[in-house]
């Protein structure tokens, strides 16, 4: 609204140093706005339960939160485009368990190819980046909606994997498939290192580098990012890569955890991932949230499933109970960050 | 005669089968602030596509400075010639104003790595340097619209860039902020800054501008220097016939009128203790600034904004607040304060967009009437004069004026007893701000009541009364007849204390 005291027509206000810096701070503040949900929750699990607040407990919940963690990451960066991966998902089952079938000889319901595991690892992330690929294709050359596109691939590859297994769980990998998860650096998996080295290096990218700020202003006005000379489709098709290869790191960190690859790997998860993606104040609209942010949401979401499983409630409430407080985070989100999650 | 900064000739262009663009030409002369004027359809947006270099004509030639005009695909080479502010944003709301003004751009130190504290500085000074009073820090987002605007000249600016193009950049401001644009584009002009200036309102034309080019059916038809063609002459070449000046007839008041709109003590943060009475067959004018409070009073009325205290009573029974459908029903028609935010669903058709408050009358338990609705539908754009090829053209297909129409045609569709325009002539060309005011006389014929919000005098002439709002309190009210400049002053808050 204008100010119509009788002002000099020039003198629009200047904002004084230091309102500036409180909205900076104010802005900053946002960001953080998890970390102290965070907190109560810690205090709250060393209450409730003697052993939450072990070292051996805070690791575990490290390493069960890694796979979430990448998908996260992926889903994060495009969503910030203003667009929308569920097939992600999908990959973190598929991607992993056609390098299983590259390896494993035919005998253990392989293809019979028994690559080597370095080259079947590769092969994992090529899967990753061929699957985002096709996704960006759809949805940037062909203008398909994103959301359709990639909820028809999530049941296609789904299918897939399902058809290429026989709906069987695949064992017997070599020891590399699972060293990420089973091998540690201070006694922390290696699998939480490089999600938190992949955060710490998009978080970068995405504050200090112009491609990073490419995405945000894609995410925030279409034309206005073309018109300054962006490729905005070119950097669509590379974000959707992108997010495909680090959603099949993810499901190489989820092999490595459970120790296998089953036809239903990856299932379900999507929701986890934009209930975390969300909480931690990424717009489903685009061009808003960071990669801090998104980390504290699936903290929040790796601890609450710890405490309910350290508090042994019976298995087959879990999920309900699971599900509402995901419900009660995103509202509690909603009031603490003081903006509409559209 | 120096050479012209931009010389367009012979321009042609046309879309499928639609020729937008028959002969367009347009010269203009470093340093000048040259206005394009024309009725909606005129051709004026294709011609800036195409001097903007967003679209290649299909005939003629573009020339800056006697040089060609770069290659389509080299928009570097553009950026740095010509640049257009359009009436929607082309920043991104959510960065900062620095980072706007730099995006794509940013400065970086060795290994491509932002430096934030080079962009604050330099968008600092580029703001500085064009004596734009925004905060580099601030979210563009929470820029005001003129604030917004100034960012937009001053990123082309630093482009190199010494045309800029204004799409009717005083569409979505109120006088005071119109007065500051001025002001900045007259200190801008003086630095070397020429302007091409996009208006529906002749005045300011007459205000800001040296030279005039009119186009109409997609032609050039004249340009001259603004002083040599009086508002008549210009008024005739946009419309090709010579349209009467508004004659306004000052009608009888009726006093014994009974009162239909009946509000008191009515208050709200945007604006406090109003009483308002509207008899039936009256039509009420609110002025005031943008910050007045008028809108949102006109709001509550229509359920669209919720004021705190005070009562409002339509035709003895009392209108509840903050209740559209309540409102509708009470017999409140309203046209909203914003064509493409509120007024119309551009991607649903006539048809759909001008039956949509009344769908409950064309059928039963909800179902709706296929047959009644498109003869409800025709019966409406026959009655409004609405140009188009039928109720099944999407509203998108329509020019601001036709669209305005149907905005109108659904308030009218409920037969309301009351009837609340919000600033219903905004973006419409001449002839179709004629027709549209014209709905408002016979809705009073018929003993409607009109409540008009409008910043345009020419809407406001026509109201048996108009009351001023300042910071939320009425504080005149000139009865027909009135002169502009005591209602100007009424609405700036020169008149009293």
């Amino acid at each position: 609204m204008a100010d119509t005291k009788a002002a000099p027509p020039l003198a629009a206000p200047r904002a004084t140093g230091a309102a500036s810096a409180r909205t900076v701070l104010l802005r900053r503040a946002r960001e953080l706005a998890l970390v102290p949900a965070l907190l109560v929750l810690l205090v709250l699990g060393a209450i409730v339960n003697d052993s939450f607040l072990t070292e051996r407990n805070l690791i575990s919940i490290l390493g069960a939160s890694a796979a979430l963690a990448m998908v996260v990451l992926a889903e994060s960066l495009i969503l910030i485009t203003g667009k929308i991966d569920l097939s992600l998902e999908s990959v973190v089952g598929i991607a992993p368990a056609i390098g299983a079938l590259l390896v494993l000889p035919s005998a253990e319901s392989g293809w019979g190819t028994e690559w080597s595991a370095p080259l079947a690892l590769v092969a994992i992330l090529v899967v990753g980046g061929i699957i985002g690929a096709f996704n960006g294709i759809l949805v940037v050359k062909f203008k398909l909606n994103a959301f359709i596109v990639t909820l028809a691939m999530l049941i296609v590859l789904r299918g897939l994997l399902v058809g290429a297994t026989k709906g069987k769980t695949l064992f017997g990998m070599p020891d590399s498939f699972f060293t990420l998860a089973t091998s540690t650096f201070l006694s922390v998996p290696m699998s939480v290192w490089l999600a938190a080295v992949c955060f710490a290096v998009a978080g970068f990218v995405l504050k200090y580098h112009r491609v990073g700020r490419a995405l945000y202003a894609i995410g925030g006005n279409q034309e206005a990012a073309r018109a300054a000379g962006i490729r905005v489709d070119r950097m669509l098709l590379g974000v959707s890569i992108v997010a495909g290869v680090l959603a099949s790191v993810g499901g190489i960190m989820q092999t490595g955890y459970v120790g296998a690859i089953s036809a239903n790997q990856g299932n379900n998860m999507i929701f986890t991932v934009m209930a975390a993606a969300v909480i931690g104040g990424i717009s489903l609209d685009g061009g808003k949230g960071t990669m801090f942010g998104a980390l504290t949401g699936v903290l929040l979401l790796g601890v609450v499933q710890n405490l309910l499983t350290l508090a042994q409630v019976p298995s087959f409430w879990i999920q309900a109970i699971y599900g509402g407080i995901i419900l009660v985070a995103l509202m509690i989100a909603r009031v603490t960050t003081g903006r509409a999650q559209d | 005669m120096s050479t012209p900064l931009v010389e367009a000739r012979g321009i042609v262009k046309r879309y499928g089968p639609t020729v937008a663009l028959a002969d367009g030409q347009l010269t203009v002369l470093p340093g000048e602030s040259h206005a394009l004027v024309g009725r909606n359809g005129a051709g004026k947006s294709t011609l800036v596509t195409v001097l903007t270099g967003l679209a290649a004509p299909d005939e003629g030639t573009v020339r800056f400075d006697g040089e060609p005009a770069p290659a389509l695909a080299d928009r570097d080479a553009w950026r740095a010639k010509v640049a257009c502010v359009y009436q929607r944003p082309t920043v991104v709301p959510e960065l900062t104003v620095a980072e706007n003004l730099f995006i794509n751009r940013q400065p970086t130190s060795r290994g491509g790595v932002i430096s934030w504290r080079r962009l604050r500085t330099e968008a600092a000074a580029l703001l500085d340097t064009w004596d734009v009073r925004v905060d580099p820090e601030a979210r563009t987002a929470d820029l005001k619209v003129e604030d917004r605007q100034m960012v937009e000249i001053a990123r082309a600016l630093s482009f190199g860039a010494r045309f800029i193009v204004l799409d009717e950049p005083t569409a979505q401001l109120d006088n005071r902020e119109i007065e500051r644009l001025f002001t900045r584009m007259r200190a801008l002009q003086e630095s070397g800054v020429t302007f091409l200036f996009i208006s529906h309102h002749l005045q300011e034309v007459y205000e800001v501008c040296q030279t005039v080019t009119v186009l109409r059916d997609a032609r050039w038809i004249t340009t001259a220097p603004v002083a040599d063609l009086p508002r008549r002459a210009l008024v005739e070449a946009m419309a090709g016939e010579s349209i009467a000046e508004l004659e306004v007839q000052l009608r009888e008041l009726d006093d014994a009128a009974p009162v239909l709109l009946e509000a008191r003590g009515l208050s709200s943060e945007s604006y406090e203790n109003v009483d308002l009475t509207v008899r039936r067959g009256e039509v009420v004018g609110l002025a005031g600034s943008s910050g007045s409070g008028k809108i949102e009073l006109a709001e509550s009325f229509t359920g669209l904004y919720t004021p705190t205290g005070g009562t409002a009573r339509l035709d003895g029974e009392k209108l509840p607040f903050g209740d559209v459908q309540a409102a509708l029903k009470a017999g409140v028609g309203c046209v909203p304060r914003d064509r493409h935010g509120q007024g119309l669903v551009f991607g649903m058709s006539i048809g759909d967009n001008a039956t949509m408050t009344v769908l409950d009358r064309l059928g039963r338990f909800g179902f709706v009437g296929t047959d009644r609705k498109r003869g409800f539908a025709t019966e409406l754009i026959d009655r409004l004069d609405i140009h188009a090829e039928g109720p099944d053209q999407p509203v998108s297909d329509l020019s601001g004026g036709n669209a305005q129409k149907v905005v109108m045609a659904r308030a009218l569709a409920s037969d309301p007893r009351l009837l609340v325009l919000i600033n219903p002539t905004a973006g419409v060309d001449v002839k179709s701000k004629e027709s549209l005011l014209a709905r408002m006389d016979s809705a009073r014929d018929d003993g409607t009541a009109v409540l008009v919000v409008s910043d345009e005098l020419d809407d406001l002439r026509r109201c048996d009364r108009v009351l001023v709002l300042f910071h939320g309190r009425v504080v005149a009210e000139h009865p027909a007849g009135w002169r502009d400049h005591e209602l100007i002053a009424s609405i700036e808050g020169v008149d009293h204390g």
